[in-house]
């Protein structure tokens, strides 16, 4: 049957009488046996284990004894049961966090990304040491951040405060900001310079024959054709802050709500040893990221076909 | 065209390849020793980051002494939680890679109700020598599972240079401490820090709160909830410290690191942390602006000493060793007196052998050591219970909204004996 679907349009296309459709069967077959070992590597590595938490999340957690079929309690305790607290207070952080996180990087990035594009002497040096955070490991830099907010630390030596960043819930939350962005914006500007980099330079010069300011240059011809490299990159980083775990494990470990919701699955999960609970706590995660990239998918795309639209009239 | 069937051939064996491999290591675990320790040989030994070459050392010594049975140190990261997540990670698996175990005082239990741990025979160790609060967090049950290794108690630091000017001695109650902080007020520094992040530094610093004022947090093998009145004694001297402003304002996010600073750079009166502060206080350094101007002292209680909570290492043989003989064998060696005055003159950390706090060559290098054991004989250990994880959470939580001014103490130890009965009654 799917060899019979592959088969046939390809013969229309080709239109050829050359080769036999006995040929062409067996090369159907063929290529079907050579994406077997990479369908098996894909169950194995990302079917199984996904099914399994799935599967794992039905049971409850008896650490000492056996488990048995619980249904959907857990999911009830997570979304309105004990869990509950937790579970919105990690969820909220996170979906905000990521928001936050995710205009700042834009900016930034979209203005690194930028100079990054002007030839200029010493262009090199300039895009090396923009990159060089994002070499940084995040549990590294997390670090970092860590010392540098610490109340005897840099930023309140130079500033000459004792400003405590790590004790409350906002200012927390602004230092997970800082480090994220700091360390995450020029990931963004990397994607946005390679799209800016296929803009090809006659249509800026026949703007500028045409009279067009920069500004015009750069809202109608800079914003519209980078914009699938910035969709790829909000997608990206979208995904990256709704797991978010390094920054906010080692700067607060979740103190003054800054649980997010990787920390919380880590936690049930590994430190709890409930890996019940912690299954659904991460299937929960798993679905909102399908959800989350879903929908900003559509309204890209709703937009790209719109603003094409436009371009048409 | 014969390259087509090589090329499937090929990426089969190699899909094949990386399948097995991935499986390989799994699956030769083999069931422990049943009764008693048998089956002898080289053998792993592990444990947290060492930074002081205490491991080496005897491990060097038995490797000479046994060239059939050698050990070797598997080192875990520094971070009690991250070791946690590697012993349980291997345990669970059921594997043999783990022989003798280093583990934390407070992990005895969850191991041990695990069926990770070897029962060890009680007769074969020196007990009786060694301190007892030490002891029992080995055990569990009335079963003997771990040996200690080192203990470990908290210690005032305070700066005695200060407190002589003014013509005093080192608080010996929360009152006369709360009266010397005019004294650092006068210079300008703040006055006492503990560890309060949210982190098992707060148990602990919440646990000799409590203790201090003549409570516990559980009894019975965590069966019970003991907290009430004393709890909230407690957990309100913290509170109020923060809000009166007699503990520093950072110390919300402090762990015993970034506590050990402050007050080696001058900026703290009066400190509660670890022996191992003394060393490096008392050494010269351009950041160190203390030495020899502190002194150390018992922690301080409400009417009259304090209790500490315990630290420490204990040694413990996994239940899925194949080697158990051997890992018994060297578990006593590593904890005999001789070896423990070794690691002592090492590290300055506390030993588990009451004799060795009164030996004439240690205390002459570490004159705090006859402090610590009046700290030590009175300390308790943190709740003896195989849910201790889920046990510390609640405590912190609660006690750290309470630091915050999010919950009043007496609300904070009222949620906090809720969760703790749930935890407590999820069954035996």
């Amino acid at each position: 049957m799917a060899t019979e679907t592959v088969r046939r349009p390809a013969r229309v296309r080709r239109g050829g009488p050359v080769r036999t459709s006995e040929g062409r069967r067996a090369e159907a077959r063929l290529a079907f046996r050579l994406l077997i070992p990479a369908g098996i590597v894909l169950l194995v590595i990302i079917a199984y284990p996904v099914v399994r938490a799935i599967w794992l999340s039905l049971y409850n957690d008896n650490r000492f004894g056996t488990s048995h079929f619980i249904g959907l309690r857990n999911y009830t305790r997570a979304f309105t049961g004990t869990g509950s607290d937790d579970f919105w207070s990690a969820f909220s952080f996170t979906t905000l966090l990521t928001l936050v996180t995710m205009v700042f990087e834009l900016v930034i990035g979209f203005g690194m990304a930028l100079i990054m594009n002007k030839a200029f002497r010493g262009r090199g040096l300039i895009r090396a040491s923009v990159l060089v955070p994002w070499a940084i490991p995040t549990a590294v830099s997390a670090q970092l951040w860590l010392w540098n907010f610490n109340p005897n630390g840099v930023i309140n030596q130079v500033f000459h405060t004792s400003f405590i960043w790590t004790g409350s819930h906002w200012p927390s939350f602004w230092a997970i900001v800082i480090a994220d962005v700091w360390k995450t914006a020029p990931f963004i500007a990397l994607l946005v310079l390679a799209g800016l980099q296929i803009i090809p330079n006659e249509i800026y010069e026949a703007a500028k024959v045409d009279g067009a300011t920069a500004l015009q240059s750069f809202r109608r011809i800079t914003l519209p054709l980078v914009k699938s490299a910035v969709i790829v990159a909000v997608l990206f980083r979208m995904l990256d802050v709704l797991r978010i775990f390094d920054l906010p494990f080692i700067m607060t470990n979740g103190a003054n709500g800054t649980e997010t919701l990787s920390t919380i699955a880590y936690k049930e999960s590994i430190q709890q040893i409930h890996p019940s609970y912690g299954s659904t706590l991460s299937t929960i995660t798993f679905f909102y990221i399908i959800v989350a990239a879903f929908v900003v998918n559509l309204i890209a795309r709703a937009d790209v076909v719109k603003s094409a639209g436009g371009g048409v009239k | 065209m014969p390259r087509r069937p090589i090329k499937f051939v090929l990426i089969s064996a190699i899909v094949a390849l990386a399948l097995t491999a991935c499986g390989g290591p799994s699956g030769s675990s083999g069931g422990g020793g049943g009764g008693g320790a048998q089956g002898t040989g080289p053998i792993t030994f592990v444990a947290g980051k060492d930074t002081s070459g205490k491991y080496p050392a005897v491990i060097k010594k038995w490797n000479t002494a046994h060239p059939n049975e050698k050990v070797s140190l598997i080192e875990l990261p520094t971070a009690a939680d991250a070791q946690r997540s590697q012993f349980v990670t291997n345990l669970q698996a059921k594997s043999d890679r783990y022989d003798v175990l280093g583990i934390d005082v407070v992990w005895t239990a969850e191991f041990a109700k695990s069926k990770w741990l070897l029962e060890l025979d009680k007769s074969q160790f020196p007990l009786d020598q060694m301190l007892k609060p030490a002891v029992d967090t080995g055990m569990f049950d009335g079963k003997l599972w771990a040996v200690p290794y080192d203990t470990n108690g908290g210690l005032l630091f305070y700066r005695k240079d200060l407190l002589d000017k003014a013509g005093k001695q080192a608080p010996k109650t929360f009152d006369e401490l709360k009266a010397d902080c005019s004294i650092a007020k006068q210079n300008g520094i703040d006055c006492y820090a503990g560890q309060f992040k949210k982190y098992e530094g707060l148990t602990v610093n919440f646990a000799e709160a409590v203790q201090a004022a003549g409570g516990e947090i559980m009894t019975d093998n965590g069966t019970k909830v003991a907290l009430g009145a004393p709890a909230v004694k407690g957990l309100s001297f913290l509170a109020d410290g923060f809000k009166q402003g007699y503990i520093a304002k950072p110390a919300i996010t402090y762990q015993e690191e970034e506590s050990r600073t402050a007050f080696m750079s001058g900026k703290l009166m009066f400190l509660r942390n670890w022996p191992y502060v003394y060393g490096l206080a008392s050494q010269s350094d351009p950041a160190n602006k203390v030495k020899g101007k502190f002194g150390v002292a018992p922690l301080p209680g409400f009417t009259g000493a304090g209790s500490s909570s315990l630290g420490g290492l204990n040694l413990a043989v996994s239940a899925f060793s194949k080697k158990q003989k051997t890992a018994v064998e060297f578990t006593k060696f590593a904890t005999n007196q001789e070896n423990a005055k070794e690691m002592v003159g090492l590290t300055g950390n506390a030993p588990a052998w009451t004799a060795l706090y009164n030996d004439p060559d240690l205390v002459k290098k570490f004159p705090h050591l006859p402090i610590l054991l009046q700290g030590l004989q009175s300390a308790k250990p943190r709740p003896i219970t195989p849910y201790y994880q889920e046990v510390t959470t609640a405590v912190e939580d609660n006690a750290y909204a309470a630091l915050q001014g999010q919950k009043t103490p007496d609300q904070a130890i009222t949620d906090m004996t809720t969760k703790l009965n749930e935890i407590a009654q999820q069954g035996g």
